[in-house]
Parts: C-alpha cells; sequence; structure tokens
C-alpha cells in the first residue's frame, strides 16, 4: 500500500528535477505536463482504492506506527489530492502560453513542481512534523514563484508574504514543541487518544498556537494581510495556482486538526472560529468591492470565500462539514480557472486594471461565457456549483440556530455577485477605453489552445458539480463522517486498539 | 534548568517581537532570527532536559529514568536546517528590496499596493 500513497509526492519531485536539469530549453515545460499528467493517474489510483478501502496507511521505512512517518489518505485526503492533480495538470498546460522563455531558465517549471509536491505532501501525511516540512517545501517553492522575473512589484508582495508566513511558520513549529512535550507523541492518529491525558488548559493554548499558525496559511480575518499584499504580483499561472491551492492547503489543515485533535473543548475554540469565519467573510467581500483591478478583486474574494469553509468547521455539525469539505473542493476549482481567465484578459485586452480595458463581450464572446461559469459559480448562482456549496453552509447554519451567520454567509453572497457584475460591466460590457476591439484571434493558435483547453475543462467541471451535484454531496457526507467519528482514521495508522 | 530556559526563552521573544514590529525589515529579519531560535528551544525543552545522562543506551540494558528524549533534538536539528534555507532567502530579498525599491521601511514600500487606487 505504501508505494500508492507515495507516488503523488514522489512523481512531483521527480518532474521538479527533470525540469530543472532541462530548464535551458523547451522540455521544461513538456515534462511539466507529463508530470501533472502521470500524476493525475496515480490520484486517480488512490482515490479509487479509497473509495473501495477505506482509509488506507502506509509507513514509511517499515518503521511502525506512531514512530515512523505515516502517510495517510482518508476521502478528504484523497478528494484533495486528486483535484490538487487536476489544477496542477491544467495550470502546467496553461504554462506553455503564460510563462515566458526567460522565466524557463530561472527554473519556473521545477519550482512549480516543487510546490505541487509541498502541496501534496501536507494533504498525504499523517505525521505532524512532516506536515511541517511539507509546509515549509510549499513555502520555499511558493517564495521562489512569487519573485520569479523580479519586477519591483513583485519583491514589494514577496517580502509582506515571505515576512508572514514565517511568522506563521514558527508559531506552527512552537505549537508541535509543546504539543510534544505534553503527550511524547506527534503521530496525528495517535494525538487524537493521546491528548486526552493532557491538560486540558494547557491543551487549549495549544490548539490557539495552531488555530493562529493554520489561520495565517488560510487567510482569515485578521491574519490575511499578506494575500491581497501579493497575490496580484506574479505571472498568472502562479497566480492561479496559488489563489487555488495554498490557503485552501491551509483550511486542510485547521480541518484536520480540529476535528480530529483539538476537539475537546469547542465550545472555545470553535466558538472563536466562528467569530473569525464571520469576519473573513464580511473584510474579504468589502476589500473586494474597494478595488478595481480584476486580480486584485479576486484575492480578496479568496479571503472572503475562506471564511465559508471555516464557518462549516465552526459550526461542527456533520451538514456543515459536508458543507465545507463541498465548498473547498468547488473553491479550487473556480478560483483557480478565474486567475486563468484574467491573464488571458491581459493578454488580449492589454491589462487587469477594470477601467483600461473593455469589448471583451462583444469581441471574444467565449471568453465571456467561460467567465461567466466560475464568476456566477463563486457568487453562489444556482445551478453552479457555488450555489450548492452555499446551500448547505446556510441550510447548517439554520440547523443550530446560526441567524445571525447565515445573514451574513447570504449578504455576503450578494455583495460577492455585485463584485462579479462591475468586473462583468468594466471588462466585458463596455467598449474598450482605447476603441481596440480585444480579440481571441490575437493570440497565436498555440497560446489560444494552451489557455482555453484548461479554462474550459475547469469550467466544464464546475457545470458537471452544479448540474449532477448528488455524487459530490454524498461523497462529501462520507468524508465528513470520517472526520467527524476518526475511528477509521486511527485504526488505519495504529491497527486494531485494544 | 527548564525554569532557566523559559525565562531565556521569554526574553528571546520579547525582544524578537520588539525586533519584528520597528518599522525596518533589517531588524525584523533579526528578530525573526531571535524567535526561531526561541521555537527551536521550546522543543528542546520539551524533550527534557536532564544532566549528564546521555540518551544513548547501551545494548542489552534497561532505559534509564531519567533521559533525554532524544527525537525533539532530531527535530530541531531539522528545523535549524529548514530556517538556515528560509533565512538565506529571506536575506537576499530583503537586500533586493533594498537595491530596487530604494527602501527598507515597510511603510514606504507601497508599489504593489499604491495608496490611492489610481483611475
Amino acid at each position: 500500500m505504501s508505494w500508492l500513497l507515495a507516488l503523488p509526492v514522489v512523481i512531483p519531485f521527480l518532474t521538479a528535477i527533470l525540469a530543472f536539469l532541462t530548464r535551458q530549453n523547451h522540455l521544461g515545460r513538456w515534462i511539466s505536463v507529463a508530470g501533472s499528467s502521470v500524476l493525475l493517474v496515480a490520484s486517480i489510483v488512490l482515490m479509487n482504492t479509497v473509495l473501495r478501502e477505506g482509509v488506507i496507511a502506509g509507513q514509511m521505512g517499515n518503521w511502525p506506527a506512531p514512530f515512523g512517518i505515516t502517510l495517510v489518505a482518508d476521502l478528504l485526503s484523497a478528494v484533495m489530492v486528486l483535484i490538487t492533480a487536476i489544477v496542477a495538470l491544467a495550470v502546467s498546460i496553461y504554462a506553455i502560453a503564460d510563462v515566458d522563455e526567460g522565466m524557463e531558465r530561472l527554473g519556473y517549471h521545477a519550482l512549480f513542481n516543487m510546490l505541487i509536491a509541498g502541496v501534496v505532501g501536507a494533504f498525504i501525511t499523517g505525521d505532524l512534523f512532516n506536515l511541517y516540512v511539507w509546509f515549509e517545501v510549499m513555502l520555499i517553492a511558493s517564495f521562489g514563484l512569487l519573485v520569479l522575473g523580479g519586477r519591483p512589484e513583485q519583491i514589494d508582495g514577496g517580502v509582506k508574504y515571505v515576512a508572514l508566513n514565517l511568522v506563521s511558520t514558527i508559531m506552527f513549529l512552537t505549537g508541535i514543541g509543546l504539543l510534544y512535550g505534553m503527550t511524547g507523541t506527534l503521530n496525528m492518529a495517535d494525538l487524537a487518544t493521546a491528548v486526552d491525558g493532557a491538560d486540558q488548559r494547557l491543551l487549549t493554548i495549544v490548539a490557539v498556537l495552531f488555530m493562529i499558525a493554520f489561520g495565517v496559511k488560510a487567510a482569515v480575518f485578521p491574519l490575511f494581510f499578506w494575500l491581497p499584499a501579493s497575490y496580484h504580483t506574479p505571472a498568472f499561472s502562479v497566480s492561479a495556482v496559488f489563489a487555488g491551492l495554498l490557503t485552501k492547503v491551509g483550511v486542510y489543515a485547521l480541518l484536520r486538526m480540529f476535528t480530529l485533535v483539538f476537539d475537546h473543548d469547542t465550545a472555545f475554540t470553535h466558538t472563536i472560529l466562528l467569530w473569525v469565519a464571520g469576519f473573513t467573510m464580511v473584510v474579504g467581500v468589502l476589500g473586494a468591492a474597494a478595488q478595481s483591478d480584476m486580480r486584485k478583486i479576486l484575492s480578496f474574494h479568496i479571503v472572503s470565500q475562506i471564511g465559508y469553509m471555516i464557518l462549516g468547521l465552526a459550526l461542527l455539525t456533520p451538514l456543515a462539514i459536508v458543507g465545507a469539505v463541498f465548498y473547498l473542493v468547488h473553491h479550487i476549482v473556480v478560483k483557480a480557472n478565474l486567475f486563468l481567465i484574467a491573464g488571458v484578459a491581459q493578454r488580449i485586452a492589454g491589462g487587469t486594471e477594470l477601467s483600461r480595458i473593455g469589448g471583451l463581450y462583444k469581441s471574444a464572446p467565449l471568453l465571456a461565457v467561460l467567465f461567466v461559469v466560475p464568476a456566477f459559480s463563486l457568487a453562489g448562482f444556482p445551478p453552479l456549483s457555488g450555489f450548492w456549496a452555499k446551500f448547505l453552509l446556510v441550510k447548517a447554519a439554520l440547523d443550530v440556530q446560526g441567524w445571525i451567520i447565515a445573514g451574513i454567509a447570504l449578504a455576503v453572497g450578494l455583495l460577492t455577485i455585485y463584485s462579479m457584475t462591475k468586473i462583468w460591466a468594466q471588462a466585458f460590457w463596455e467598449p474598450h477605453p482605447d476603441g481596440i476591439e480585444p480579440k481571441l484571434s490575437s493570440l497565436s493558435s498555440r497560446d489560444r489552445a494552451a489557455m482555453l483547453i484548461p479554462i474550459g475543462g475547469l469550467a466544464v467541471l464546475t457545470v458537471i458539480i452544479g448540474t449532477m451535484p448528488e455524487p459530490f454531496v454524498q461523497f462529501a457526507e462520507a468524508s465528513a463522517a470520517q472526520l467527524l467519528d476518526p475511528a477509521a482514521y486511527i485504526t488505519a495508522v495504529l491497527g486494531e486498539q485494544p | 534548568m527548564e525554569f532557566l530556559f523559559a525565562i531565556t526563552i521569554g526574553v528571546m521573544v520579547a525582544a524578537a517581537v520588539y525586533l519584528m514590529l520597528s518599522n525596518h525589515l533589517l531588524r525584523f529579519i533579526f528578530g525573526l532570527v531571535l524567535i526561531s531560535n526561541a521555537a527551536n528551544l521550546t522543543i528542546f525543552v520539551a524533550g527534557r532536559l536532564t544532566d549528564g545522562a546521555p540518551p544513548l543506551i547501551p545494548e542489552g540494558a534497561n532505559a534509564p529514568a531519567i533521559a533525554a528524549n532524544a527525537l525533539p533534538q532530531a527535530l530541531v536539528l531539522t528545523a535549524i536546517v529548514i530556517g538556515f534555507g528560509l533565512f538565506a532567502f529571506a536575506i537576499v530579498l530583503v537586500f533586493r528590496a533594498w537595491t530596487s525599491l530604494n527602501s527598507l521601511t515597510p511603510d514606504e514600500m507601497r508599489l504593489a499596493e499604491p495608496e490611492e487606487a489610481h483611475k
């Protein structure tokens, strides 16, 4: 079983090495596409196995748990790996058109695949210190990608990104140290039972340290400021993969730790999370309303949407966790796609600043259709995927008489529509201020294919999730059941307990 | 011994926070180095501190009642190595910020987020 669990990490690592060796010529981009395709196959096989056999675990180096490093895949891990592979493939195809030779020579493809390895590793590890290591792999690769090219704005955004993320890393490390001192184990499944014997008040303090550390990664209020400072500066394919995956690793870590390990004092921890969720939704969407650049609007919307996922975790009812898992998957697809579309708009209309572009609906109707799907899914229009995600969460909030938070969630949905219509009106509807007609045919046929195929694929996926939500909701239900009752997870890692 | 370490870590964190809150990137980096070493010491203390009892046990012998746990020390080594890489990057980045933005004052670094969105 171990090889199956290790493959999704090993494949992007090998791809990164090959891409680094071939960075001087054009081979790197094809290696990247091939590597992502193989990763997708491996993650589909993993997903199938998890669906068939339940939670699977593998001990690296044959050290028995809880002493060695454990890799675990339950439904949540498996689906996160799968969606990572899908986004990786989409972005690596898009990069053929988006990433220039200069960036390729600087090792873009190697860094990109290293980032994917870090993300997948974080999703699949069952060991807390190993999670820290994967966070670092991801972080270092993302530092490199963010400043690759070295324009002054990138350096400026990069400084803020690096500073806040390093602080979060140190919080995480301190939390790990204290937790180990209290329980003597770092295996997550082992921790789930070991924390029962620890001093509960101290445990709550450690829980808050983890909450801050993962909160910075997930970009929740009031720890999100690095995100809108940096996400609009790098290349579009970099923005897209960051927007799709990086913050979601933080959300995943919160979901995992606050259902498996830190569920002893939910009245305290999950109440904080509820407040955080409300403020994150509102502040993010208001920040977006104040912006006038397509990528900046979308960056603030990441923050706002993270609030919805945290809301699901904070409510901690079965339906709320279902909503959070569904939201997580839907959001990755939609958000990555919107950044990819912004990249096309920049190429053909000459920018992402809304006042300087326009006329895309008239002269590039295909792009307009492709934009409408993720944009209105993000805002929660039926029958697109975002509608079901929001519906599940609002229903969950109403079920526990959370009138206020349900009202906030709905109002934020409305404000999201405002932002999306702003982009629609100014970039697509109004004529271009310089009188030019931005056409998709101004791209070379290779670039056009490389950019539109991934956008179209992700849009189709959004429509599929939206029009046939039944299997996806069922999947989210099964995955939420595993999160709320970790017995299967613990048994898979540690074996039968006496 | 733990008490002494706790005080030391506390002072280090306090100094680090002071440095990191000052409006200068170089001081921020120094603060970051300090606080990350404070975190490393925290892990070190978490593995129990013993005087003159090595964690190496001869084959066949039973573990002594009081011995330091060797695992956190291994974790600290890993954390130091990773931290070294991160700081090397952070320092180069700050240097690049100095050469291309001509400033190390975060308040003046508004290139990515201009104060007024120009129309």
